[in-house]
């Protein structure tokens, strides 16, 4: 156990020798790494923020279905059930004639004119069912039930969609869709390139040091002595990353986010960007270090792997001259 | 010790075998000679030895490991039992002659006061007292070559093996060399020596192995060089 810790020490500190030693290289592939993870930082936030800002515009989409008068009380139970079976329908109510004058009423309190001229005649406000959607860009389901013959032939009016709003949606809709394939497109690029860059500094560093590889082989250490050093040093770029990254991002959400004004930024609502990202510090801090590691680690042994072999036959390049 | 039986080793199917039903038996505590001719089949042995390369075919067995059934993940372990010197003496130019010996110690774990302790002990055996703190450039090819010595047995291997540890060196520096060899063959470890060198082989009176185009063509008990 004695050795395990002695070497395991000895490890490290080459790995962060190492990381020092090749300072430029070092600084490269840990400068891509950062790109990397603050595209899926900022991916994560602004898929966030997205999110919210439609959920919020979501919330507000509801379709008024108007009854006519004549439509029966069991024709009315059929139209709700069928609704309320669809899986897209959030929520079905039901507002009556009286209900819905009451509300016109309420609305309306203090215009005496209106009022007055509701009193004057029958009540000519139709009953109304109110569906909420879960997912208003996915309405044709609804619209298909609402526009068959038979439903048709009882409303009193063309069914309300919340007008203009839906148009909105959609497009916000469509363009939160494009930008999850766009960045989804991105951070796996960003972290192929940057695997790559980590690989070629691993192998320039394994080359820079060949003579000392054999001889560690030579000399009979053991691969993980070897390899360890290596995956040390990059497992390192992934912190310094990671800590970059999230500094990065902490600097345009906290210090500059009065520059952000949110209505410039239209979809983006920049104080529950600011929120989101506050809250979740921790998370992401440990979700950077762990990805910054594992991109390391990873493109380490699969150099080390390539270029540490056992027996000199497949060992040429490294041979000593 | 050292047990090979028939065994051969065939690089590529042009280029002929490199060695060829091999069988020799090394006992412990033997100081062996190895003669051939360039392209004989020396390196290729000692290479099978330390496991850099694998035999084609034929049974290898040192200190009881039966290379058959070694796994490469336990030929580090191998290799700490073995102590090479190569020809070109494989010391790291950036580290001081201290340091190089310290090295086959670190690799394997041993800790920073063992090794202060020991690393002075083993420099003064191959008669390295006080250049601890020189650079392998400072030194000349025989002390170079000492200091290779320093690390191979700085782990007191049962075995030491040199691949013609005087092949670049003068003839006074080569037999500094042989020298500390067989200082360390008197302490108990086996020694098996490769070489060129005509006059070292006819007066050291050891047991001599002479290898041409990959066969043993002789092996006697004080042998001389005759090619």
């Amino acid at each position: 156990m004695g050795r395990f810790f002695i070497s395991l020490e000895r490890v490290f500190k080459t790995g962060f020798i190492n990381f020092f030693r090749n300072l430029s290289l070092s600084i490269a592939a840990t400068a891509v790494m950062v790109v990397t993870l603050t595209i899926v930082l900022f991916a994560i936030i602004a898929n966030a923020t997205f999110n919210n800002t439609i959920s919020q515009i979501n919330d507000k989409i509801d379709i008024s279905v108007y009854l006519k008068d004549s439509v029966t009380e069991q024709q009315r139970k059929e139209i709700i059930n069928t609704l309320d079976s669809l899986n897209n329908v959030k929520s079905v109510e039901y507002i009556s004639k009286d209900q819905a004058l009451e509300q016109y009423r309420a609305d309306n309190k203090d215009n005496l004119d209106l009022l007055l001229a509701i009193s004057q005649t029958d009540n000519p406000l139709p009953a109304t069912i109110k569906v909420k959607p879960v997912d208003p860009g996915r309405i044709d389901e609804i619209k298909s039930v609402l526009e068959a013959d038979k439903v048709k032939a009882l409303q009193s009016d063309e069914t309300s969609y919340s007008g203009d709003r839906k148009e909105a949606i959609d497009k916000i809709t469509k363009a939160t869709a494009f930008f999850r394939k766009a960045v989804f497109v991105g951070v796996i690029t960003f972290a192929v390139i940057s695997m790559l860059i980590i690989f070629n500094t691993i192998q320039m560093a394994i080359f820079n040091r060949r003579d000392e590889l054999t001889i560690m082989r030579l000399l009979g250490a053991s691969t993980w002595y070897i390899k360890g050093p290596f995956i040390v040093e990059t497992m390192f770029y992934g912190v310094v990353a990671a800590v970059s990254s999230l500094v990065i991002c902490n600097s345009l959400f906290v210090v500059q986010s009065q520059a952000f004004d949110a209505s410039s930024l239209g979809l983006l609502d920049m104080d529950f960007a600011n929120k989101y990202f506050a809250d979740n510090f921790w998370v992401f801090l440990g979700m950077q270090l762990i990805s910054g590691m594992l991109i390391g680690a990873l493109s380490a042994l699969i150099a080390t792997k390539r270029y540490l072999k056992f027996h000199q036959t497949k060992q040429r390049k490294l041979k000593l001259k | 010790m050292i047990l090979l039986d028939r065994v051969s080793k065939t690089y590529g199917k042009r280029t002929g075998s490199a060695l060829e039903r091999i069988t020799m038996h090394i006992e412990p505590k033997e100081f062996v000679i190895v003669v051939g001719p360039s392209g004989a089949g020396k390196s290729t042995l000692l290479k099978l030895l330390t496991r850099e390369e694998k035999p084609s075919s034929g049974k290898i067995v040192v200190g009881g490991i039966d290379y058959e059934h070694l796994k490469d993940r336990h030929i580090p372990q191998l290799r700490r039992r073995i102590g090479v010197v190569f020809q070109d003496f494989k010391l790291l130019p950036n580290k001081t002659v201290f340091e190089n010996v310290a090295f086959a110690l670190e690799v394997v774990g041993v800790g920073n006061r063992e090794i202060k302790h020991t690393v002075p002990k083993v420099l003064a055996i191959v008669g390295l007292k006080g250049k601890e703190k020189n650079y392998p450039r400072e030194l000349s090819g025989g002390e170079r070559q000492r200091v290779a010595i320093a690390r191979a047995i700085v782990r007191q291997p049962k075995i030491l093996i040199a691949d013609e540890p005087t092949g670049n060196l003068d003839p006074k520096h080569a037999w500094d060399v042989i020298r500390v060899l067989e200082k360390i063959n008197k302490y108990g470890t086996t020694v098996l020596l490769t070489t060129h060198n005509q006059d070292i082989v006819n007066q050291l009176k050891r047991r001599v192995i002479t290898i041409r185009d990959g066969r043993v063509v002789s092996d006697k008990a004080s042998g001389t060089y005759d090619l």
